[in-house]
């Protein structure tokens, strides 16, 4: 008999071409998907070495990183030499022939947004993106693993990668979820309960009835967070909501080619005898609204709490953390977060840009206005989410509320971090995004995280608040 | 790639957790395509002040002899966050040989290997351990990290062994170039592929 697996041993194992021992292994990859950064630099390395693209027909290519998101942009960007990379990732990525998502392209968007979107990323299969939150590809099922420009030049040069196997690890989400609760909150919360580095060295599968009957969306985000809290990558095993959601998507199997796929993607979940090296439950009934009051994602607490004293950490490493990041983030220990005025929110990013995000906050938005001064800013998560989102009236409602509507891509999450459009030093954002590190949107701009709702209802009161009081 | 064997020099104590590479190489430097010339932006925001290049006296590598590091001292999960291989460039463009780390985050570790930075493993109470013992002599005493043994030396002469993983071990020992190591066993890539296209045809065929 068998030896009982889980999903991540399964997709593992079959994508093995070489034992290079010490857990050690050469692995064939399926998709190799690159974007500007990334995609320019490793293309360049790889015509620089004088080396062929293996399998171009197993690459993609889209702008996302640092391109403009004001309606009307074209190669010009506000991030400094932003505009050579376009430029040089389009130039070479056509020379190889690999198909590119470019500025125009109306299936242009974040990758990690538009590769389940469109179907190129598939249950099962082995995926790889230039950028840590390549894990939100997880979400559909399939093995994804952020990689850096050299790796990325070896996937172009080989169709494959040399990665050692990472240990499993299950995190069951059981219970139930309270009113303007969800999956940014489960994950936020989940990385306050076991810290930033809770995972490292674990591929991570995210299980449990609320897993079960989550849309896909919402299995994205939680994926996408993977990586803020180290693990190698996050995944959820695909099951009906999966198939339904690939169904007729444009690069997806079509006809007996879906009947074969479907077949193999019921064989991938968990053995229920599989062996975990780590599991954690977490009561979803215990989940509230979450908001980070420092510059790591663990520094996540319920939206109606205070901002913690550092003299209470549990050890004096941990006390040095909070202080700096407590100095940063300009709070006084004790202050309910509830009373900490924004100066801005951002509703965009592959955490949080789907279309569920954006009807979910225009329903705290209807009617409303942002608070005076607000600096409000949203950024759908592709072009087609885009056109979804208008088609349903939604940018009417986040336009008469005061939000910029904008044109897709990394946006806030980028820009300001990269020298290019930012916020200002010592305003406090409120956003959608998943990394509140020191500068990250801006020197010194102070991010807050939370999800869609908690920011569209902070952004209307003009302080952080819980989104159970507003209503919508 | 630069060999990495044997060396001997200035440890730098950083001994924060979670040193994201935003903070090792802030995103406004990323935009740039050589390799080379990284160094400057290297801990940007820790180590100038107000954004510009004047130094900030208080960061450890603005003082001397940290200033001439070659290996770096850090606390748990360093390297965490964004993908960037521009955290790895800035370090070595610096003069960074090797980090030494109760752990490191995935991608950061494996992009170390590709650019001749060694990342050592060591027991939490080892790291902090060589971390006072540098602080005390104020950094003047060095420390070795030996590849072809497997072990670093403190400033006090003691000897911590560590396991590297033996195809890095071997890459880094020769310099060697990891997609030509890979291009090695193209017949069986080949050979996967052949089989998979029968198995998995979606993944080739949309």
């Amino acid at each position: 008999m068998k030896k009982p697996a889980t999903l991540v041993d399964k997709i593992w194992d079959s994508h093995v071409i070489m034992d290079l021992g010490q857990n050690t292994y050469l692995i064939h990859i399926d998709r190799n998907f690159q974007h500007e950064l990334t995609g320019a630099t490793s293309l360049n390395g790889i015509d620089n070495a004088g080396r062929k693209i293996r399998n171009a027909e197993l690459a993609f290519g889209v702008m996302d990183h640092v391109l403009d998101t004001h309606p009307g942009r074209g190669d010009e960007t506000p991030i400094p030499g932003g505009t050579g990379f376009i430029r040089e990732f389009r130039q070479r990525a056509t020379s190889h022939g690999i198909r590119l998502f470019d500025i125009d392209d109306p299936d242009q968007g974040i990758s990690h947004v538009i590769s389940p979107e469109l179907g190129i990323a598939l249950p099962g299969c082995t995926y790889v993106c230039g950028d840590s939150h390549t894990c939100t590809i997880g979400g559909i099922g399939a093995l994804a693993f952020g990689i850096g420009s050299s790796d990325a030049e070896h996937v172009f040069a080989t169709q494959t990668i040399i990665q050692t196997k990472p240990q499993n690890m299950r995190v069951n989400f059981n219970g139930k979820l309270g009113k303007e609760v969800f999956a940014k909150d489960m994950v936020l919360y989940l990385i306050a309960y076991i810290g930033a580095a809770g995972g490292i060295e674990h591929a991570v599968e995210f299980a449990g009835p609320v897993i079960r009957d989550m849309p896909i969306d919402g299995r994205l985000t939680i994926c996408n967070m993977a990586v803020e809290f180290s693990a190698r990558t996050g995944i959820v095993a695909p099951d009906d909501i999966t198939l339904d959601y690939f169904k007729g998507r444009r690069f997806a199997p079509k006809g007996d080619m879906w009947e074969k796929a479907v077949a193999y993607w019921r064989t991938l979940p968990s053995d229920p005898e599989a062996h975990f090296d780590k599991e954690v439950d977490i009561d979803c009934n215990e989940i509230s609204p979450q908001v980070t009051w420092g510059t790591s994602p663990e520094h996540s607490i319920a939206v109606d709490g205070r901002v913690p004293n550092p003299a209470q950490a549990p050890d004096s490493h941990s006390r040095m953390t909070m202080e700096r990041a407590i100095a940063y983030i300009g709070l006084k220990p004790g202050t309910p977060l509830e009373e900490v005025k924004i100066d801005a929110a951002f509703i965009g990013s592959c955490t949080n840009a789907r279309l569920s995000d954006l009807r979910e906050a225009a329903r705290i938005l209807k009617g409303r206005k942002v608070a005076p001064g607000i600096c409000a800013i949203c950024s759908p998560g592709s072009y087609q989410t885009k056109l979804r989102a208008e088609a349903e009236g939604i940018d009417r409602i986040f336009r008469e509320a005061g939000f910029e509507w904008r044109e897709s891509g990394c946006s806030m999450c980028m820009s300001g971090g990269a020298g290019g459009e930012g916020f200002n030093t010592g305003q406090h954002v409120l956003s959608t995004t998943n990394r509140n590190f020191e500068d990250r949107q801006g020197r010194g701009v102070r991010s807050h995280l939370a999800s869609p709702v908690t920011v569209a209802a902070s952004a209307i009161t003009g302080h952080i608040t819980d989104p159970r009081k507003i209503g919508g | 790639m630069e060999k990495f064997t044997i060396i001997t020099g200035i440890a730098a104590p950083l001994m924060r957790r979670n040193i994201d590479t935003d903070a090792i190489m802030p995103g406004k430097e990323l935009p740039k395509f050589e390799k080379t010339s990284y160094g400057d932006g290297l801990f940007g925001q820790w180590r100038y002040i107000d954004g510009n290049r004047k130094e900030n006296p208080d960061f450890i590598l603005n003082q001397p002899p940290f200033r001439k590091a070659i290996i770096l001292l850090a606390d748990a999960n360093f390297g965490c966050g964004s993908s960037r291989e521009v955290a790895v460039w800035a370090l070595v463009d610096f003069g960074i040989r090797c980090v030494i780390a109760p752990s490191f985050a995935s991608i950061f570790f494996n992009n170390c290997f590709k650019n001749g930075l060694l990342p050592v493993i060591l027991e939490d109470s080892q790291v902090h351990e060589i971390a006072r013992q540098v602080e005390n002599s104020s950094g003047k005493e060095l420390v070795t990290v030996d590849l072809e043994k497997c072990q670093v030396i403190g400033p006090v002469k003691q000897v911590y062994p560590f396991t590297v993983n033996e195809i890095y071990r071997e890459m880094l020992l020769q310099g060697l170039d990891p997609i030509d190591a890979a291009l090695r066993y193209e017949s069986k890539i080949a050979a996967f592929q052949e089989t998979d296209r029968v198995d998995r045809p979606w993944i080739y065929q949309y």
